[in-house]
């Protein structure tokens, strides 16, 4: 038995045109960093194994067993976007809080996304940044099996990036979760992941 | 500093012909004779009555309409500039039409029921609550809902905890508009209600038009106000506490993914398909006379001293109702272009006015053409009979909602592209012609079309203005049905066809500048 994540034979059109096909990759208790060029179909891959889009063909499966089936709400993957994504009618504690029914969670995630008190903020207050982490600790809430982390840094100025990546680097292994990191810098990625691949390389077909 | 200025002097114009009505309907009400209607547990009736079936239209409307602004809005649908189109057209339709073809429609145990209202004003107002939503909905980030999905929550919790609160301002502003129309209605329930079980709208008409008792008319009045003014204040801090703003996208419609979505598809189709019923069967009822198929009521209608009616000419009627839509639609357009133009200017740094807009839309056109038919009895010159009396009365009627289309444009436009512009070397008056006037212009086109659409068909206001020997096309159709037997019922349909055949020309003829609405 495999594991951790096992994707094989994904196959995904987006009307008519094919974006992935034939794609296998495996991510077992590490950090994986994911490159290739804008459209390349990365986010696509990203959704289907979050369970928010289905594939044409091919399986998903976590330690052998068939994730297709199960739905996204009972997956445990969680899913970080370039964009924060805040829900703004919470503040930055409810939005914590959102996935856990264990709200003393949202204390410790504060303390080590080290932004503590800011419990009662509403999300309009913070900085790009800042919402950023915050949407991250919101992934970790639920302690999910998996994090997928879609450009998490891509609306974010140089600096910023670059501590962000040895932070986030740092969160995800002392809260023990794999993941798989999307972007198209190459530096990021070596920066963040314990192994680097390319789409491209993942892929059947499309290889060439 | 100096726009602001600017901006008194059409405020001021727009805001004195706009509220002279209603203060004349203050001034009227608030005398003891009037005020004594206030005591009569009649009018409480009256009241409760109006609340109720107000209250039931809105929620049947809103439920009704939610699903199929889903699926317009948030699925891919074949078809949906079509399903939209049928959604919506019948917000413009005359109210004395609509009230004709479901009576037309509906078996005769139901004419004259709470039921048979409830249904003309879904009728009436899905397409609004469709509009509102859906322009709301249609934005909402879909990623939103799956970063929702992915921290463990299941569909319908989606829905309850992201979706829901993401519409409730949208919801609730149409909501209020629905309400706000309902409430003030007048054309449907008197073709369509039972004369036993009036609104307010219908007593005010009774008591100024069959018993001369315009104290009690204005009380009435007085009270209709005071309650619509209540509630649009209520329901504007109702909607300031849970305004949000949540991430706008403009995603792209989701294929059909399960068996909710489906539902939603095919309630929207039937829904469509129901909404055109009340028209057919109003333009099949007007070609069957006897047991057959016949043009005799469009004919009786040309040639009226040849039936048993000795009634004015269509072709007089039809020219003295387009007459008096022309000279509205001017009037409309100059009152609704100062209108928003003063709003924009006004409020271009925040929101104060928004509340204010909204009132003259929940003047209702009973209560304009009551004020001013008291300004031309008690006004230092008697104008009853005055020709320019009607068309100033639908204007009054058709300017606010000149001013709802054109405002969205205005606030549109980037000032930016002012400026560039002027650095192009164009002086101030030609680069706003230059930018917002071109803009503007076509919209004007459109919200023209709508106003002389609405002035044609306008029932509340002209009732109360025109003179008996010169009825619009509505009115000729309430005086019909105020007579008995078979030859006035199909006269009254086929002058509603009629009515129909040209707002519909109007309408397509004016479209192009109305793509938004």
């Amino acid at each position: 038995m495999v594991n951790g994540l096992e994707v094989f034979d994904l196959c995904v059109t987006y009307e008519g045109e094919s974006l992935l096909s034939q794609l296998t990759v495996h991510v077992g208790d590490e950090i994986v960093a994911l490159l290739g060029p804008s459209g390349s179909g990365k986010s696509t891959l990203l959704r289907c194994i979050a369970g928010v889009q289905q594939p044409d063909s091919g399986r998903i499966t976590w330690n052998g067993v068939d994730l297709l089936a199960v739905p996204a709400h009972q997956r445990s993957i969680g899913l970080v976007f370039q964009d924060p994504l805040l829900f703004p009618h919470l503040t930055v504690g409810r939005n914590i809080a959102f996935g856990t029914k264990d709200d003393s969670r949202v204390a410790e995630l504060l303390s080590l996304i080290r932004m503590p008190g800011y419990t009662d903020r509403k999300p309009e207050t913070l900085s790009g940044g800042e919402a950023q982490r915050v949407a991250l600790a919101r992934a970790l809430a639920p302690q999910p099996r998996m994090l997928l982390l879609d450009e998490p840094f891509g609306a974010l100025d140089t600096d910023l990036r670059r501590s962000l990546t040895a932070e986030v680097r740092d969160l995800l292994k002392s809260t023990n979760t794999p993941a798989i990191h999307v972007t198209h810098d190459e530096d990021e990625a070596y920066a963040i992941a314990d192994r680097v691949v390319h789409l491209a390389d993942l892929q059947r077909s499309s290889a060439s | 500093m100096r726009s602001r200025g600017l901006a008194i002097a059409p405020v001021g114009v727009v805001a004195l012909f706009l509220l002279a009505p209603v203060i004349a309907v203050l001034i009227a009400g608030i005398r003891p004779e009037s005020l004594h209607v206030v005591m009569e547990s009649r009018t409480w009736r009256i009241v409760g009555f109006t609340a109720l079936q107000a209250l039931l239209s809105t929620v049947v409307s809103v439920a009704l309409a939610l699903p199929a602004t889903y699926a317009l809005h948030r699925l891919r649908l074949r078809l949906r500039r079509l399903t939209l189109a049928v959604l919506t057209v019948p917000f413009v339709l005359p109210t004395v039409v609509v009230g004709l073809a479901f009576r037309a429609l509906l078996p005769d145990s139901l004419n004259g029921t709470l039921t048979a209202i409830i249904l003309a004003h879904a009728f009436f107002n899905i397409g609004l609550v469709v509009r509102v939503v859906g322009g709301v909905w249609s934005r909402l980030d879909g990623r939103m809902q799956d970063v929702a999905r992915t921290l463990g929550m299941s569909p319908f919790n989606v829905f309850r905890r992201v979706t829901l609160p993401y519409l409730r301002p949208a919801i609730l502003a149409s909501t209020a508009l629905v309400a706000m129309f309902t409430f003030t209605s007048f054309g449907v329930i008197l073709v369509l209600g039972s004369p036993a079980q009036p609104t307010i709208e219908v007593e005010i008409y009774r008591r100024t038009t069959q018993i001369l008792d315009l104290p009690a008319a204005a009380g009435l009045a007085l009270v209709q106000l005071i309650i619509v003014v209540v509630a649009l204040i209520w329901s504007a801090v109702l909607q300031r506490r849970t305004v949000m703003r949540m991430r706008q996208s403009s995603a792209p419609p989701l294929p059909v993914s399960n068996k909710c979505d489906r539902l939603c598809i095919i309630w929207t189709y039937v829904l469509a398909l129901a909404l055109t019923l009340p028209v057919l069967s109003l333009i099949l009822r007007s070609l069957r006379a006897g047991n057959q198929w016949s043009l005799q009521w469009y004919q009786q209608i040309t040639a009226p001293s040849a039936g048993t009616t000795r009634d004015i000419g269509a072709f007089s009627i039809v020219t003295t109702s387009l007459r008096y839509a022309a000279l509205a639609t001017l009037l409309a357009v100059v009152l609704g272009v100062l209108g928003a133009m003063a709003v924009q200017l006004a409020t271009r740094r925040g929101v104060t006015l928004e509340t204010t807009l909204l009132l003259p839309l929940g003047v209702s056109a009973v209560t304009i053409g009551f004020g001013l038919l008291l300004m031309s009895i008690h006004g230092p010159v008697d104008l009853r009979g005055w020709t320019l009396l009607v068309p100033l009365g639908q204007s009054l009627v058709a300017a606010p909602l000149v001013m709802m289309l054109l405002l969205p444009i205005l606030r549109s436009i980037d000032p930016r592209l002012r400026y560039v512009a002027t650095t192009l070397g164009a002086g101030p008056l030609k680069a706003w012609w230059a930018v917002d006037g071109r803009l503007i212009g076509r919209a004007t086109v459109g919200a023209a079309g709508l106003a002389c659409a609405v002035s044609l068909g306008e029932f509340g206001a002209t009732a109360f203005l025109a003179r008996v020997d010169e009825p619009t096309i509505p009115l000729q159709i309430v005086r019909l049905l105020g007579r008995p037997g078979e030859a006035n019922f199909g006269s009254a349909t086929a002058f509603a066809v009629v009515l129909l055949a040209i707002t519909a020309v109007v309408l397509t003829a004016t479209d192009r500048g109305r793509t938004q609405w």
